[in-house]
């Protein structure tokens, strides 16, 4: 295979010598001009250029000598073919397939929070992240799973690190999806609160699904694109519609709900999708949202090349120093967390050990949709990026600032904000409001709201027209509401089947997914575990998204960071240890990252959750109330909360470092072992089987 | 391969958007049965459908947040 790689042609070198002289330039444009705004191609093409690069040199490094993948070696698709769950399939198939299976909010929500310290913060983060960390990751562990029959993270973890060390992190993934799942509903409570055109237009979409499903099941069975497109006329309508809606008071009172009320609705609505048959709502949501997220990533990407925006925040601000209102904490660690998906995501270890390694037809596929489907993914997460700088700064804070810190008026904002150095008067931010067809632009933090108005304002300077800008703003919400909730509603069936594992080992019947009450019961406990969080994200002081996010980030890349000790124990029990720095520089600085961020999460005087429990705990203590608390209960509640973040916190820590010394121990054995040591299925020839 | 032909960058189109939504090919499926397993009834396109449907949002399938 080695001896295999053929020369470079001159021409051939001296295109990637002019790509990289390209990209230099474009990088040295965007990290070093001062005083004057930037365009947001310069940025683009210097993505681009990364991009470029580091797929053609570092992951054909990682192909041929690492994974030292081999296209006459045949994979689980061509090896158990069944026609259903492992297919050959063409390899842009697979690519358009493993793509849509991991974008999601995720990297449109991190780049926005992030923009708090800049764009340029953020911006290298996700280039430097997704060549070295994240693109890594995603191509490796697929790589792990064609040689191991496609199986799971899990069952790798186990055949190469333990039982034990394989159940701990299955547990881990466990609790990081109940956190995920908060704070993406967390999201859309925070855009649809006092939102009637928006309530109104997420509401809608369950009559919409509802019509889908039956359409599917019984007028036209599987007839998918057809009853898509029906769907997505019905949506666009209702978005129209929303604004009579929000027009007529009446009516409009009955969408308009504080985030309590909203939290509560999404619960509710979280059991009853999960329970239902999934041909009624679950599917066919899920169908319309997939369409829509390729449809709007196309969109988002055309408005950014047309409108070329200028970026209006500066490259980088004053709150690198950690006291920002976005998210409290320095440059190091936060920004490396609260960027997870778009740089390196331990969710997409899952996916890349799931359905794609059973579709791929020859392993040196795996190198496009492994490694270049997660470069798609940072593009969209530097489109997030651009969306979000080139909004008004004053904009952009007032949106994302808890209310707490900036005041609950346009006029209390914009003096808050104007005294940051984002000069904002209290009328542009009315205006801004009035555009997009809602009552207030405060207190909208989450990321979707943002990147909506961002998104809203380029495709308006595209396609200019009086309240053009309102419909295009409900349509960016509309559509991140739905893919959302319909992670939502997945991931609470997905978390009631692992909850009815774990309890059947307890009790045998709970086990049983097709028992009514073994269904109901753990689908109560796992709505349960992330309505807990979402409902304690809607009642805190600084607006929840402040407190959440850090979690959730901990939590992905503490995955990711397990995902990537896996890559480096195979890597040394494979006994290439020249090559171990590939996989274990990224995994340790994600321990780093991640241990660091627990740290000053549990001990910091300012930003900790223990700081916050003692400061309420002392003034409940004197009979005091602290804002937002009303009630003596309400101050207990919010202590109680920081408290339950606490240990959260110190147990994703411990779980990090438990897997840090399976991990070493492991490698110490594999490094002293005199011959490869790795669980690999054996060699069969691709010509032996296809003939 | 998806190529320049418009009718095959079609079928491209359809079959990734199907295998988007956990539908795999209907073709590829059926051809399979024939020739490995011809004793086996070839399922229509409805039933194919309701069966992966189905399968789809039995496991632990992911999708990202």
């Amino acid at each position: 295979m080695n001896s295999a790689i053929p020369k470079p042609s001159p021409a051939g070198k001296l295109l990637w010598a002019a790509i990289a002289i390209v990209g230099a330039w474009c990088l040295g444009v965007v990290a070093l001009r001062r005083g004057e705004p930037i365009n947001a191609i310069w940025l683009v093409t210097a993505s681009i250029a990364v991009f470029l690069i580091g797929y053609r040199f570092y992951s054909r490094l990682i192909a041929n000598r690492v994974l030292q993948l081999d296209p006459t070696r045949a994979t689980p698709s061509v090896l158990r073919n069944d026609g259903l769950d492992y297919v050959p399939t063409d390899r842009w198939v697979v690519f358009g397939h493993h793509f849509a299976a991991i974008a999601g909010a995720g990297p449109l929500v991190g780049p926005v929070l992030a923009a708090q310290m800049g764009y340029l913060p953020g911006t290298l983060w996700i280039l430097v992240g997704v060549v070295f960390a994240g693109a890594v990751q995603d191509f490796m562990i697929l790589g792990l799973s064609l040689r191991r029959d496609g199986r799971s993270l899990g069952h790798m973890l186990r055949a190469e690190l333990g039982e034990v060390p394989g159940v701990i992190a299955m547990v881990g993934v466990l609790v990081l999806m109940m956190i995920v799942l908060a704070v993406l509903a967390l999201v859309v409570v925070k855009a649809l609160t006092h939102s009637p055109w928006g309530t109104f237009t997420v509401a809608a979409t369950i009559p919409i699904a509802l019509l889908m499903g039956v359409y599917l099941r019984y007028i036209r069975p599987g007839r998918i694109l057809e009853v898509s497109i029906i769907g997505l006329i019905l949506l666009l309508a209702s978005i129209w519609y929303g604004k009579v809606v929000n027009d007529t008071p009446a009516v409009a009172a009955l969408f308009d709900f504080d985030a309590k009320a909203l939290a509560w609705l999404l619960i509710g609505y979280g059991f009853f999708a999960s329970v239902l048959p999934v041909w009624l709502l679950l599917a066919p949501r899920d169908y319309l949202s997939t369409f829509l997220k390729i449809g709007t990533i196309l969109l988002l990407a055309l408005a950014i090349f047309l409108a070329a925006p200028t970026l209006q925040m500066p490259a980088i601000t004053k709150f690198v120093d950690g006291t920002g209102p976005v998210f409290a904490g320095n440059l190091f660690p936060f920004l490396f967390i609260t960027i997870a998906c778009g740089a390196v995501s331990g969710w997409h270890s899952i996916i890349a050990s799931g359905t794609t390694p059973k579709l791929l037809a020859n392993e040196g596929e795996a190198r496009l949709v492994g490694y270049g489907g997660m470069l798609m993914e940072a593009f969209v997460a530097i489109m997030a990026l651009i969306a979000a700088a080139s909004l008004h700064p004053g904009v952009y804070f007032a949106m994302n600032s808890p209310g707490a810190l900036v005041g609950t008026t346009a006029e209390q904002a914009a003096q808050t904000i104007s005294s940051w150095g984002f000069l904002v008067t209290p009328a542009e931010l009315t205006d801004t409001a009035r555009n997009i067809g809602e009552g207030t632009i405060l207190g909208r933090a989450g990321g979707a709201p943002t990147l909506a108005v961002g998104m809203a304002q380029l495709l308006h300077n595209v396609m200019p027209g009086k309240d053009m800008m309102a419909l295009w703003y409900h349509y960016a919400i509309l559509f991140e509401a739905l893919f959302i909730l319909t992670t939502v509603d997945a991931g609470t069936r997905v978390g009631r089947f692992m909850i009815q594992e774990l309890a059947g080992m307890a009790w045998a019947p709970l086990k049983q997914t097709e028992s009514w009450l073994g269904n109901v019961v753990a689908t109560v406990i796992c709505v349960g575990l992330w309505g807990y969080f979402l409902y304690q994200g809607a009642v805190d002081p600084l607006g929840g998204i402040n407190t959440l996010w850090p979690l959730f980030g901990i939590a992905n890349q503490m995955l990711a960071a397990i995902a990537l000790m896996l890559a480096t124990v195979v890597t040394v029990k494979l006994k290439r240890e020249r090559y171990v720095l590939v996989p274990a520089v990224p995994a340790a600085w994600l321990v780093i990252c991640t241990l660091t961020a627990g740290w000053q999460k549990l001990f910091d005087e300012k930003i900790s959750f223990t700081a916050a429990a003692n400061k309420y705990a002392a003034a409940a203590a004197e009979g005091k109330l602290l804002a937002p608390a009303k009630t003596a209960e309400e101050m207990q509640r919010i202590i109680t909360n920081n408290r339950v973040d606490m240990v959260l916190t110190g147990l994703f820590m411990l779980l990090v470092l438990t897997m840090l010394f399976f991990s070493l121990r492991s490698i110490v054995r594999a490094w002293k072992a005199n011959r490869p040591t790795a669980q690999e299925e054996p060699y069969v020839a691709l010509s032996s089987v296809t003939g | 391969m998806a190529t320049m032909h418009p009718g095959s960058l079609w079928r491209w189109a359809v079959q990734t958007a199907r295998l988007c939504c956990g539908v795999p090919d209907y073709d590829v499926y059926v051809k399979h049965l024939r020739e490995h397993h011809p004793d086996r009834a070839v399922p229509s396109y409805g039933e194919f459908f309701r069966e992966r449907q189905e399968a789809r949002y039995r496991g632990t399938g992911g999708r990202c947040c």
